[in-house]
């Protein structure tokens, strides 16, 4: 009797091992269905919304669409974005704010998405961007209107 | 302090198993009073990961503050996010379009079955095994990647907004995710082969950790960890949330109350969440994504609760609003700080080495405990 469940235990065991072999086999001798991918030699394709980091697309007159309503400023739970405005005076001779700098800090944003969400002007947008790694933290604060900038005709 | 570590008056060893412990899984301290090799007692440290999520809360708009929760129970971002989502509604008393409806639900259980993955993988490495690691994971990749397509973020998603949800889903969801449920029905079998029948496996769990249906309720354990021991606990089926009314599922309980049967529990409960998602796939109806809501969100004075069922257990958020912008209080109950609140119970009497089994299908997740 004992004998008998000695030997059942020992047959469960080396069938259960064996299970699990057979599939580590079937893997050693199946490489295409490995699916590593060699990172620094080839880049991920990442998807379209994927959050990297918050830019403001330029035009290719170097104009922007903010207006420094401070919207998304408001909106960030964190306070990465901080907006500068200034006075302008533009073409009637009128007075009117626009933005002077958008201060970025990248080291504290959570990439949340509710700056781009508030802004009611489509003026910022989240990129692909992933590699963030720089070798000194002050590089990670950036300006994200290009300088000599200016807003779009048309944009209020 | 200090003089406490070491040796007691009774001969018994004190060690600490922690705080930066690679089967702990993040930054929890145990201090372990141990006789030989038996465990007397498990005494858990917290605060190393404390970040005042509820103290920050307070000073954050009701838009602003379930970002945060992504931070707690990362596995399960995407549920804490639809609790936080529920009780601001609760609040606005705000219908949310059927099509938003479908689509946190089976992004719900999509997370369910992405945090239940990375859970085996990482349970069967805490035991010894790795290799599990790597097959779990080439999964998990799968969801990801539906994930990073419709929510725009992998782990930390904050896609469900008061309302509704961010964007719209992507074009290709429906597709990706018949493509992840065929996939990984045919791959859950070698999840079952190359552990749940493995023999080492099975010794090092069955009749390890183990609590009874009584003290599981007492300590309030939920989710899996509650289910384990018969506690029939799952949110989804007691106070039905969103769809989960309409739905046909079965809530997984086991009676073992030890390792194992925790183990089979989430096994189980991965087929569960494919049934779900099986039966919303097809039938997300077409409309709007987001209710519409004023861009300044004001609660009434009042406070609200929600819960829901996230891989873990139950997650409760109740807040207390003044009328502001701010909520005046916010209070989440986790499930990983009841679940770690049982680990003494569970381990006395065990040996060191099965307290790793205890603790990995206690399914630890430690900024949740913290908060
Ligand atoms: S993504 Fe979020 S954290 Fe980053 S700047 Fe925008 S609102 Fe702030
Ligand atoms: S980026 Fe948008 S929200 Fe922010 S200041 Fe400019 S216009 Fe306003």
């Amino acid at each position: 009797m004992f004998l008998k469940e000695y030997f059942k235990t020992v047959y469960q065991t080396i069938s259960s091992l064996l299970t699990g072999m057979r599939l580590t086999g079937y893997y050693f001798t199946h490489t295409k269905e490995i699916i590593t991918q060699q990172y620094p030699e080839t880049k991920p394709v990442l998807a379209d919304r994927f959050r990297g980091e918050v830019i403001m697309p330029h035009n290719e007159t170097n104009e922007h669409r903010c207006t420094g309503c401070t919207a998304c400023e408001l909106a960030c739970p964190n306070g990465t974005i901080k907006i500068v405005t200034k006075n302008e005076i533009n073409a009637e001779g009128k007075k009117k704010k626009a933005i002077d700098t958008f201060v970025y800090r990248l080291e504290l944003c959570t990439m949340c998405n509710l700056c781009v969400q508030a802004c009611p002007s489509d003026a910022i947008i989240m990129s692909n961007a992933f590699e963030h790694s720089v070798y000194d933290r002050r590089l990670l604060t950036k300006v994200l209107n290009k300088p000599g900038s200016k807003i779009m005709e048309g944009v209020e | 302090m200090l003089e406490e570590l070491g040796t007691n008056d009774q001969g018994d060893m004190i060690i600490n198993v922690g705080p930066q412990h690679p089967s702990t899984h993040g930054v929890l301290h145990l201090v372990i009073t141990l006789h030989g090799e038996t465990v007397k007692k498990v005494e858990p440290h917290l605060g190393y990961i404390h970040r005042s999520i509820e103290k920050m809360s307070e000073s954050l708009s009701y838009r602003q503050f379930s970002y945060v929760t992504s931070r707690m129970d990362y596995l399960s971002s995407h549920i804490n996010n639809h609790a936080c989502a529920l009780a601001v509604e609760k609040g606005l008393q705000l219908e949310i379009p059927g099509r938003a409806q479908y689509i946190r639900v089976i992004l719900d259980e999509l997370t369910r079955i992405a945090s239940h993955q990375l859970w085996w993988g990482a349970l069967a490495m805490d035991l010894g095994a790795f290799t599990p690691f790597f097959y779990s994971f080439r999964e998990r990749e799968m969801i990801n990647e539906v994930m990073e397509e419709t929510c725009g973020a992998r782990l930390t998603m904050n896609y469900i907004v008061p309302g509704g949800v961010m964007f719209d889903l992507h074009p290709d969801f429906q597709k990706k995710v018949k493509i992840f449920l065929a996939e990984f029905k045919s791959k859950i079998h070698e999840y079952n082969e190359l552990v749940t029948g493995n023999i080492i496996f099975q010794n090092r769990t069955k009749g390890v950790g183990y609590i009874s249906k009584e003290n599981a309720i007492s300590y309030g354990m939920t989710g899996p960890s509650g289910r384990g021991s018969g506690f029939k606990c799952d949110v989804r089926k007691l106070h039905p949330y969103e769809l989960y009314d309409q739905l046909k599922f079965e809530e997984i309980t086991e009676e073992g109350g030890d390792a194992f049967a925790r183990y089979m529990v989430r096994i189980r409960e991965m087929e569960q969440s494919m049934n779900i998602i099986e039966q919303l796939i097809d039938n997300i109806p077409e409309g709007d994504f987001q209710a519409k809501t004023k861009a300044v969100l004001k609660l009434p004075k009042g406070d609200f609760y929600s819960r829901v069922e996230t891989a873990r257990g139950e997650l409760g958020v109740y807040i207390v609003s003044e009328g502001g912008t701010t909520p005046y209080r916010i209070k989440y109950r986790s499930p990983g700080f009841s679940n770690l609140s049982a680990l003494n119970d569970l381990a006395v009497g065990g040996k060191l080495g099965d307290l790793m089994a205890t603790m990995g299908t206690l399914d630890l997740v430690i900024p949740d405990i913290d908060r």
